[in-house]
């Protein structure tokens, strides 16, 4: 795990385990980075779809990714926008285009932001989140988090 | 479409910062409404059709106030900021199938007395379409708000274009310079030079302070009738000759898109152009939606003025200022008039075409572009003439 250990999760806006959002989280919380694909056509999908965009079927299954990236774009945060964020600044957000075609939303945790550039080839981690039950009124959302221990892909430069 | 239906009035409220509007949210669009109900010589009551911007009013309530006892036409186009002129063609859609007479469409907000952007951010976040997307997705990792998810493609457009912070800032400047020229304008009396600019600080890179849009108190209303009716009205009617709104692909996702630069925009511009049978070349301004500083250089190039790639360059040399090839946003636009959610460029564009901008009139402008720009890149185009 990325920091080796636990980060104090309250506040922070986190995902909504539910549905197939849920299930890819799940996933990552397994040590996992995988995405659906399309059982028919072969294609690979993010962020998470009923069914397949390219040729309209209902079949899919969740397909381990390489795991392996580069950093398509990305932007650096310097003035907060979310009390949850602000001592992090300056943070960069990054898009990640995966070798398997599809991009993912993320952060790279071993490189300040100063020295990131688009083309640059990474690795996926994973970043535990304390499962946030204690501060439930500080979640976001409106459903009841339960007891879930959430889990982010985070990537580190290969 | 092309001509059935026109922009018979438009009207605005003072905008400002400071103190604030001392206005609701409804009194200050109903201030907006009655300016331009005033201007095209309607009686509110005449009103049977309102097209609310999303999230800041409804029909009823606004036909409730202004006294519209046959309301038969009330639709909300769920754009974010492309949202007034795409009502523009489902108005004139309306009005030239007899759905409704006259459709007006207010918009406005105190967005700075009251709603400012970083208080609101997560509760508009959830209301657009990619709302569950963006809170699954994108906040976990910070990526909370709109100068973010632009700034992802602007970055990139830097990566494979060369598009630099100076060009942006061309944006940026010539909105400001406008802006002097127009006494209603926010940054009046503010002139900005790029050495300024510059040392803006950064918000979220590439975006400085001075690229990101004001904070304003203001409206802007505008009202849309048949061109036969508007014959009638007290104004000069300015002919909606082409109109097109249009979705990126995927709506609801923004970073994940095969093409980052394809934008709804992209869609709707060759297809109102089409319509109201000109190219981008005739146009004699163009007032673009300026949520950002890139904004105004990617909907530049998806609208055909300029190719891809080369939109950077087109906004350089005083081009897109007045006096230049295609002068852009006349009347300082969200970056230095005021933030009225793209009805502020509806307005100008009318005042253009009837003559009416003062010091900053386009001379003999008789053909005009207006766009929008919303949520993950929805889009919105109209092609207006005298």
């Amino acid at each position: 795990m990325a920091d080796g250990g636990k980060k104090k999760a309250v506040g922070l806006p986190l995902p909504l385990m539910q549905g197939l959002h849920g299930e890819f989280y799940r996933h990552c919380a397994a040590g996992r980075l995988s995405f659906q694909r399309c059982s028919d056509c072969g294609r690979w999908r993010h962020v998470p779809r009923e069914i397949c965009p390219a040729c309209s079927s209902w079949n899919w299954s969740w397909e381990q990714s390489s795991g392996r990236g580069t950093v398509f774009t990305y932007t650096i945060t310097e003035r907060s926008m979310h009390p949850a964020f602000a001592e992090r600044c300056p943070y960069a957000v990054v898009v990640v285009e995966m070798e398997e075609g599809v991009r993912l939303l993320s952060r790279v945790v071993d490189c300040p932001p100063s020295e990131l550039e688009i083309g640059a080839g990474v690795t996926v981690d994973f970043l535990s989140l304390e499962s946030p039950a204690a501060g439930a009124d500080d979640r976001q959302g409106e459903q009841a988090p339960g007891q879930e221990e959430i889990v982010l892909p985070v990537f580190r430069l290969a | 479409m092309k001509d059935k239906a026109c922009i018979v009035g438009v009207g605005a409220t003072g905008f400002c910062r400071g103190e604030g509007s001392g206005k609701s949210l409804h009194g200050l669009q109903l201030e907006a409404a009655l300016a331009a109900l005033a201007d095209a010589g309607l009686r509110a009551g005449q009103v049977d059709g309102i097209m609310p911007f999303p999230n800041l009013g409804t029909a009823e309530g606004f036909a409730a106030s202004l006294g519209c006892e046959n309301l038969r036409f009330a639709t909300t186009v769920n754009m974010g900021g492309a949202a007034p002129v795409a009502s523009l063609g489902v108005a004139a859609a309306a009005v030239s199938s007899g759905l409704a007479d006259y459709v007006l469409m207010p918009a406005g907000w105190n967005g700075y007395s009251g709603s400012r952007a970083g208080a609101i951010v997560q509760e508009m976040t959830a209301s657009i379409p990619g709302g569950a997307i963006a809170r699954d997705f994108y906040l976990p990792h910070g990526l909370v708000a709109p100068p973010q998810w632009y700034a992802l493609i602007a970055r990139r457009h830097m990566h494979e274009y060369g598009t630099t912070a100076e060009q942006l800032g061309a944006v940026a400047l010539a909105m400001r310079k406008h802006a002097q020229l127009n006494p209603a304008a926010v940054m009046h009396g503010k002139s900005m030079t790029m050495e300024q600019y510059l040392a803006s600080p950064m918000i979220t890179d590439p975006y400085r302070l001075f690229d990101c849009c004001l904070e304003t108190d203001g409206a802007a209303a505008c009202v849309v009738t048949t061109t036969e009716r508007a014959r009638d009205l007290a104004r000069p009617p300015v002919y909606i000759s082409g109109v097109a709104s249009a979705q990126p692909y995927p709506a609801d996702e923004i970073t994940g898109r095969e093409d980052i630069f394809r934008t709804g925009l992209t869609v709707a511009a060759p297809r109102a152009f089409e319509m109201a049978g000109v190219k981008p070349a005739d146009a004699d301004f163009a007032q673009v939606y300026d949520c950002f500083t890139f904004e105004v250089v990617q909907q530049l190039e998806e609208a055909g003025f300029c190719a891809r790639g080369e939109g950077g360059a087109f906004v350089q040399e005083g081009r897109i200022e007045l006096g230049g090839e295609l002068p852009v946003n006349t009347h300082g636009g969200l970056l230095s008039e005021a933030h009225v959610l793209g009805m502020g460029h509806v307005v100008e564009a009318v005042r253009q075409l009837r003559g009416e901008a003062a010091g900053r009139q386009v001379a003999d402008a008789s053909l005009g572009v207006v766009t929008g720009w919303g949520d993950f890149g929805d889009g919105s185009i109209a092609v207006l003439r005298n």
